[in-house]
């Protein structure tokens, strides 16, 4: 009874009443967390240690899955080295292109707003609209890029269809959608204090100087966050393939998520699929705690002076 | 007086030697030049793509297998874009995709920014530690609960209808809590202040005041929720099987497998899937470059 009447008595006060406040707002948030998200997380451990194909019940297996991901599946391994081929050769690549682009519009040029409206827009173009632009651009006979190359006298690769181009196309046709990343990069050069570049050039420091003692410094929050995005979206890459090449040639181009959706929803091995997710999950969280722990090393952060 | 000015040009002077100080003067002269040049090339490649996407839409069969490419089809062949609705019901994709947008925009604005401005405004016990869970949502790859999703779905009989793709996401995002949450904090202390003396209630003061100040980042977010719902199609190409319900971006996948070597009704076809986003594009231009710059910068 006692406690009763505590409760009621909380209820009224100022901080009670926006106690209950604040959880009304988060409610629907909440219930879709527990249910959409970590509801699925718990459910996806579990089935990992099972083997489920949805039609007869799941039956535990403990740790067999992964056992045969990593010793017995060849496909697991080459999807995870076509996915790391893509990550490695991709997120510097548009981290340069993307800062280039950045720096040439943070001048005072003629025609900025064209410009950064044609860098930007391939980045929202949807993918399978871009994928199929993408076929007929690289299409080897009769496609705008083999054409491009031949005027420089260049006789261009079979692209998509051959195993050694197949992936550095798609890593090209993701570049042309690096104008996100350029808008992070221009706002992060706009945040750059003018005073700074003015002190160094009473100093006497040339363009050269200030860009790397001034500019990139500055600008390392800048590219740790979009390094860290890069990494973990560039890790699930998927629609190109599926669309583009179907996983070829001779798996090519079978990135992980790839490989994983087939065996979910192809062959319906709902535990092994579950598995890999598991396994893709802890790569990325590594991966983001291992850039986390480094960036004090190369991180610039102006508060750290005081 | 005069002298004193003058000196330390002249030592700089002397620093220089006739090679640099020509680089100098060439590079004062030509660096816009450059720059310009580099840029004009850089324009070109990025920009041939959809010139290329454009023309080969308009192009008769006889005019798209020819060597060297042909820029300027002659005739120019409207019918490929009237031609694609009698293959594909494109406007029907496009409704399905509009609709299930709708619920992602939904989602993101009201129901993200409720949550959002809890977390900005509102003082509760277990606060701090529910909004690390938003951050930490923000980091679980898509992927990890798309299996046991689909499982709970099809037991339920969710599977090739709208639910799965609209009442998950019309709970609220992390992502979209999270700017918005930013944006509600930087809102000056004594607008809602006031409104407390007044006696209105949370409810009141969220909707009558906060949310009427948060235009620019509502409509950032919403911006943001419809792209991603306009593109997305590993969750559509999951979760719906009928024709009827395809979105375009799965209708246009489709369109690709039965009409492979059709490149100008393609070309046509993925015209008209991008277009409303370049229209939106033009039009909610501020909040596209504010939006990318604002969570690039707070993040």
């Amino acid at each position: 009874m006692a406690h009763a009447q505590a409760t009621r008595n909380w209820r009224n006060t100022i901080r009670g009443r926006e106690s209950i406040t604040f959880y009304l707002f988060v409610a629907p948030w909440l219930i879709g967390f527990l249910i959409f998200t970590i509801g699925p997380v718990i459910t996806s451990f579990i089935l990992s240690l099972a083997d489920y194909s949805i039609v007869t019940p799941p039956r535990f297996i403990g740790l067999d899955n992964y056992r045969d991901l990593f010793l017995d599946d060849r496909l697991f391994g080459r999807s995870l080295y076509n996915t790391g081929y893509y990550v490695v050769i991709f997120v510097p690549l548009q981290i340069a292109l993307s800062l280039i682009l950045a720096l040439l519009l943070n001048q005072k040029v003629r025609g900025l707003t064209i410009y950064r409206t044609l860098f930007y827009i391939p980045s929202i173009v949807p993918v399978v609209a871009n994928s199929i632009l993408w076929i007929w651009i690289l299409q080897p006979q009769w496609g705008l890029l083999n054409f491009g190359l031949s005027l420089i006298g260049i006789k261009g690769p079979l692209w998509l269809n051959s195993v050694a181009w197949a992936k550095p196309s798609l890593i090209m046709m993701s570049l042309w959608g690096s104008g996100g990343a350029m808008i992070i990069f221009l706002a992060g050069l706009q945040g750059v204090p003018q005073h700074l570049y003015e002190a160094a050039e009473i100093d006497g420091a040339n363009r050269w100087h200030k860009f790397w003692s001034i500019t990139i410094p500055l600008l390392t929050p800048t590219i740790f966050f979009v390094l860290v995005l890069g990494i973990i979206g560039s890790f699930q890459v998927f629609t190109q393939a599926y669309i583009m090449t179907g996983g070829g040639p001779a798996d090519a181009t079978l990135f992980y998520m790839f490989y994983l959706y087939r065996r979910a929803f192809v062959f319906h091995n709902m535990g092994y699929a579950s598995a890999m997710a598991w396994i893709l999950f802890l790569i990325i969280l590594l991966l983001t705690i291992i850039q986390f722990v480094t960036a004090s090393r190369w991180v610039y952060y102006e508060g750290e002076r005081r | 007086m005069q002298q004193v000015e003058v000196q330390p040009v002249k030592e700089q002077q002397s620093y220089d030697t006739q090679a640099t100080r020509n680089w100098r003067l060439v590079r004062r002269r030509f660096g816009p030049f450059f720059t310009q040049l580099v840029l004009a090339v850089l324009g070109l490649i990025f920009g041939l793509p959809f010139l290329w996407l454009v023309t080969t839409s308009l192009k008769a069969n006889r005019q798209i297998f020819v060597w060297p490419p042909v820029w300027f089809p002659d005739p120019l062949i409207w019918r490929n874009y009237t031609d694609t609705f009698t293959f594909a019901p494109l406007h029907l994709y496009a409704l399905n995709s509009l609709i299930i947008a709708s619920a992602h925009v939904f989602g993101a604005t009201i129901v993200s920014a409720l949550a959002a401005y809890a977390f900005a405004r509102l003082r509760a016990p277990g606060k701090n530690l529910l909004f690390m869970v938003v951050i930490s949502t923000m980091m679980v790859p898509g992927v990890v609960t798309l299996v046991p999703l689909f499982i709970l779905f099809a037991r339920i009989g969710w599977v090739d209808t709208f639910l799965p793709l609209t009442i998950p996401v019309m709970l609220g995002g992390p992502f979209f809590i999270f700017l918005l949450r930013q944006f509600f904090l930087s809102l000056p202390e004594e607008m809602l202040e006031a409104a407390v003396v007044d006696g209105a209630s949370q409810w009141r003061i969220w909707w009558k005041i906060a949310m009427p100040n948060a235009t620019p980042a509502l409509a950032t977010a919403a911006v943001f929720s419809f792209i991603d719902a306009w593109n997305d199609f590993m969750t559509p190409l999951v979760f719906l099987n009928s024709r009827a319900k395809y979105t375009l971006a799965l209708g246009l996948q489709v369109f690709l497998t039965e009409h492979g070597a059709e490149w100008g009704l393609l070309m046509a076809a993925s015209t008209m899937v991008l277009l409303p986003i370049i229209v939106l594009f033009f039009f909610a231009q501020k909040q596209f470059i504010q939006g990318i710059a604002l969570t690039g910068i707070k993040g």
